[in-house]
């Protein structure tokens, strides 16, 4: 498809909880420094399978995975990888934002702590290339120290994307990041997306399909725990080729 | 009179009735209060609550009672308070949801059943002969540990409860292990309901007289304990054997050291309400 | 780190599993004690001899005196609480104003935080010299009074339980009594209260059960003579105040009086296990109802 490596990989992947079979032999690739989005109606496995990028579904009771999920070649469900070094690499931004109920600052540098970083001028700078990165250092940069609970809700959820950056992850997962946001602040967030690709490979979950043409370069769609259809993004809004995506992005389900 | 007129006076009647009873509890609170307030407010000054015991009515204080309810305040706090929010944070963050986990869970709501008197008689024999720490202020703060050591879980569980899954998940996402979750997210969060809990606790156990009588508490010591091995005594003590002796002048001490002891239990469960109002009042998740 | 996080794991298990040690020492200590006792008192005498006095030259040691005092000490206070728990959940649940119940109930709460030996108090000096206007015969230390306080005591218990459950049947159910007409009573006490009733039951028991082993309103105001009576105007004894009277005493230990206190105590914990495994039952059978 591409001369660009795979950054992420799934191979045979299926994953259960407990009798329900979430995802039925999915297999895909993604590009490095490109934005996959993916996309599909409710409960059609985007969202388990975004996490389990990051082993997010770990948690889950009677949750089990089959089949290889590749990181840089590397299978991050194999026994030797240590799940805290995988989410440094991996990072994730949630539906709703969820800043921690401390201040904005210790909400960007909590990743960096939790390794045991406590040199005051690496944290504070960190911060203020996450917070910059992340578009919001102009809007905080005088309160860093007030809570971060006061922000607006986009500027919440792009201080969130500011935590996940201040690790240094290559990878950033986003489970429908603007969902929850009003259409300005959701505009914003796009466009940081756009801005964030040249160096971070990034996966989407959206059922917004407006969302996935503007900010992807590639598309997955799913249905009933199937991966229906995957192509270049302009391909397959333009001319899809399996009926139920076509049903799909026309809006005649989900 | 129709049917129906008869239906309406019967509920008026109940109306009636139920602001009477809402009422009566109330009442009886308030003339219970005015009385103690009445027979033992005159008794409280400076001498009464530096004087140690007496024989004499006149002569006795309650220094040694609440000296010794401090002590075991602060011994109980130090044992039961870890030992119960570790407990809570197991069941609520690490325990899977096996028999094991609905067994403790059982064992846990009985063990708030069990009437205090039986913890009285595990102090004696597991702390008082087993561990040969006699009727000391440690036995004494063990025993109610284990008292209130379920209302201290129960409450720690509903505070971690309250902490939304999307903060662990925040936290969990940037690499954080699940003990620094718990210690640097769940926890801090969940302070002030905790705290809430473990002060309902200590006004529990600060009123407790009959587990500490069982360990062998005595009623008359003529120190002021300085030692967590020290003999000891408490005010529910105090006032309990000056309310068993047959003249009026020690009925009065009763009543004025039932003030001090209504006091602190006053004082800390409306720190606990005052508590729980603020993390109410909090910025919604 | 792994190993760290497998250390604290470790630590807050131990933490948890302390909660069954002390349900096995409760159990071990009352059992091992209560034996050394049935080897020298048959369990037959224990249970049908009619009088208990351990503590005398000449030695009976039937249990059923301290029960009956038990018993009904924890009849009076029932009678008391639970009419008007009852009535109070009711009122607050279906005539009173949202701001009333915001404010009565926290007050009645007040009445449970109060230490048991003030409450031993006011049945002494108050609600005894009070009742004697009354009834004459009345004596100095009864279970009346202790019951009556105690009763007082467990009004909020009854009364929140009580008003949790009530409130928490489908408001669909009070709908459709009330569009056929029903006056608030009826509706009250014709639907809401028999909908609730597994929630009220389960109040109630816990209430019994707290009755059932409370001991310093008893022991300061019932009295500490074992009789096997059904009369509440004469001083009688409670298992629990029992053990607080040979704890105060000087009874040697190993000695057979010294392990009677752990025969009774079995008995109280017989007693209240029953009572709170009976309320997680009825608890557990009603929560799978409405699910």
């Amino acid at each position: 498809m591409s001369k660009k490596t795979n950054k992420l990989e799934a191979i045979n992947l299926d994953a259960y909880y407990g009798d329900f079979h979430a995802l039925k032999n999915i297999n895909i690739g993604m590009e490095e420094k490109a934005v996959t989005a993916f996309i599909g109606p409710s409960g059609c496995g985007k969202s388990t399978f975004l996490r389990t990028f990051n082993r997010m579904n770990d948690y889950i009771d009677g949750f089990k995975v089959e089949g290889q999920i590749l990181l840089d070649g590397k299978d991050i469900y194999q026994k030797n990888i240590r799940v805290d070094e995988l989410r440094k690499e991996v990072g994730m931004v949630f539906q709703k934002p969820n800043p921690f109920p401390k201040s904005i600052f210790e909400n960007v540098v909590y990743g960096l702590k939790i390794q045991g970083i406590k040199k005051k001028s690496v944290l504070e700078e960190a911060a203020e290339t996450s917070l910059k990165r992340a578009a919001l250092w102009d809007e905080v940069k005088d309160k860093l120290h007030k809570s971060a609970l006061a922000l607006s809700g986009g500027q919440q959820q792009r201080l969130c994307i500011a935590r996940a950056l201040a690790i240094s992850p290559s990878v950033l997962l986003m489970d429908e990041p603007a969902s929850a946001l009003d259409p300005i602040s959701t505009a914003k967030v796009e466009e940081l997306i756009y801005e964030l690709k040249t160096d971070y490979t990034i996966v989407i979950v959206t059922h917004n399909m407006q969302q996935a043409g503007r900010v992807s370069d590639h598309t997955a769609f799913f249905y009933m725990g199937e991966l229906v259809e995957f192509n270049k993004t302009k391909t397959m809004f333009t001319s899809p080729k399996d009926e139920r995506t076509q049903n799909y992005i026309t809006g005649r389900f989900g | 009179m129709t049917n129906s007129d008869i239906n309406r006076l019967k509920d008026k009647a109940f109306q009636v009735f139920g602001i009477f009873c809402t009422f009566i509890g109330l009442v009886v609170l308030a003339v219970f209060l005015f009385d103690i307030i009445a027979e033992g407010i005159a008794r409280i000054d400076w001498d009464f609550l530096t004087s140690l015991p007496s024989r004499r009515a006149s002569r006795a204080g309650i220094l040694t009672a609440w000296v010794g309810t401090l002590w075991i305040l602060v011994l109980t706090t130090i044992i039961a308070f870890p030992l119960g929010v570790a407990a809570g944070v197991y069941l609520e963050e690490y325990g899977k949801k096996n028999k094991m986990a609905n067994f403790l869970e059982i064992n846990i709501a009985n063990l708030a059943g069990v009437p205090s008197i039986i913890y009285g008689l595990l102090g004696l024999e597991v702390f008082v002969r087993q561990m040969r720490l006699g009727g000391s202020l440690l036995a004494g703060a063990l025993t109610l540990s284990l008292l209130i050591l379920p209302i201290i879980i129960v409450t720690t569980r509903e505070a971690i409860k309250a902490v939304p899954r999307s903060i662990r998940d925040g936290s969990y996402a940037l690499g954080a292990s699940k003990w620094q979750t718990v210690w640097n997210q769940v926890l801090p969060a969940s302070f002030g309901g905790i705290l809430t809990g473990i002060i309902l606790a200590l006004s529990r156990a600060v009123g407790e007289a009959a587990p500490l009588i069982v360990i062998g508490a005595l009623a008359y010591v003529p120190f002021t304990p300085s030692t967590p091995m020290d003999e000891f005594t408490v005010l529910p003590i105090q006032i309990f054997n000056w309310t068993s002796r047959p003249q009026e002048a020690f009925l009065t001490n009763a009543a004025a050291a039932i003030i001090i002891l209504l006091i602190i239990t006053f004082l800390l469960n409306g720190i606990a309400v005052y508590l729980r109002n603020k993390q109410q009042k909090k910025v919604k998740w | 780190m792994r190993v760290s996080e497998k250390v604290i794991e470790g630590l807050l298990w131990l933490a948890a599993v302390i909660t069954i040690l002390i349900t096995a020492g409760i159990i071990w200590v009352l059992l091992s004690e209560s034996i050394s006792f049935f080897r020298v008192v048959s369990l037959a005498e224990f249970l049908t001899e009619k009088e208990w006095t351990p503590l005398f030259a000449d030695k009976k040691f039937g249990i059923m005196p301290l029960v009956a005092g038990t018993l009904l000490t924890t009849g009076v206070a029932i009678a008391v609480a639970l009419p008007i728990g009852l009535t109070i959940a009711v009122y607050l649940n279906e005539y009173a104003h949202a701001t009333l119940k915001q404010v009565v109930k926290p007050l009645l709460e007040v009445l449970a935080t109060i230490p048991t030996v003030v409450y031993g108090f006011f049945a002494l000096t108050v609600v005894t010299p009070f009742l004697q206007q009354f009834i004459p015969s009345l004596a100095g230390f009864n279970a009346l009074s202790a019951g009556i306080v105690m009763g007082i005591m467990i009004i909020p218990m009854i009364s929140s339980l009580s008003e949790d459950a009530i409130s928490s049947v489908p408001r669909s159910l009070r709908e459709a009594a009330y569009g056929m007409g029903s006056t608030r009573l009826q509706t009250s006490f014709g639907v809401m209260v028999p909908a609730a009733s597994s929630g009220i039951i389960v109040s109630v028991i816990l209430a019994i059960s707290r009755a059932v082993g409370e001991t310093m309103i008893v022991a300061v105001a019932a009295g500490q003579q074992p009789r096997l009576t059904l009369n509440p105007l004469v001083p009688i004894e409670t298992i629990t105040t029992y053990i607080v009277q040979v704890s105060l005493g000087d009874v040697p230990q190993g000695s057979l009086e010294y392990k009677t206190i752990f025969a009774a105590g079995i008995t109280l914990f017989v007693f209240t296990f029953a009572l709170n495994n009976l309320s997680f039952w009825i608890k557990k059978k009603y929560q799978e109802k409405y699910d």
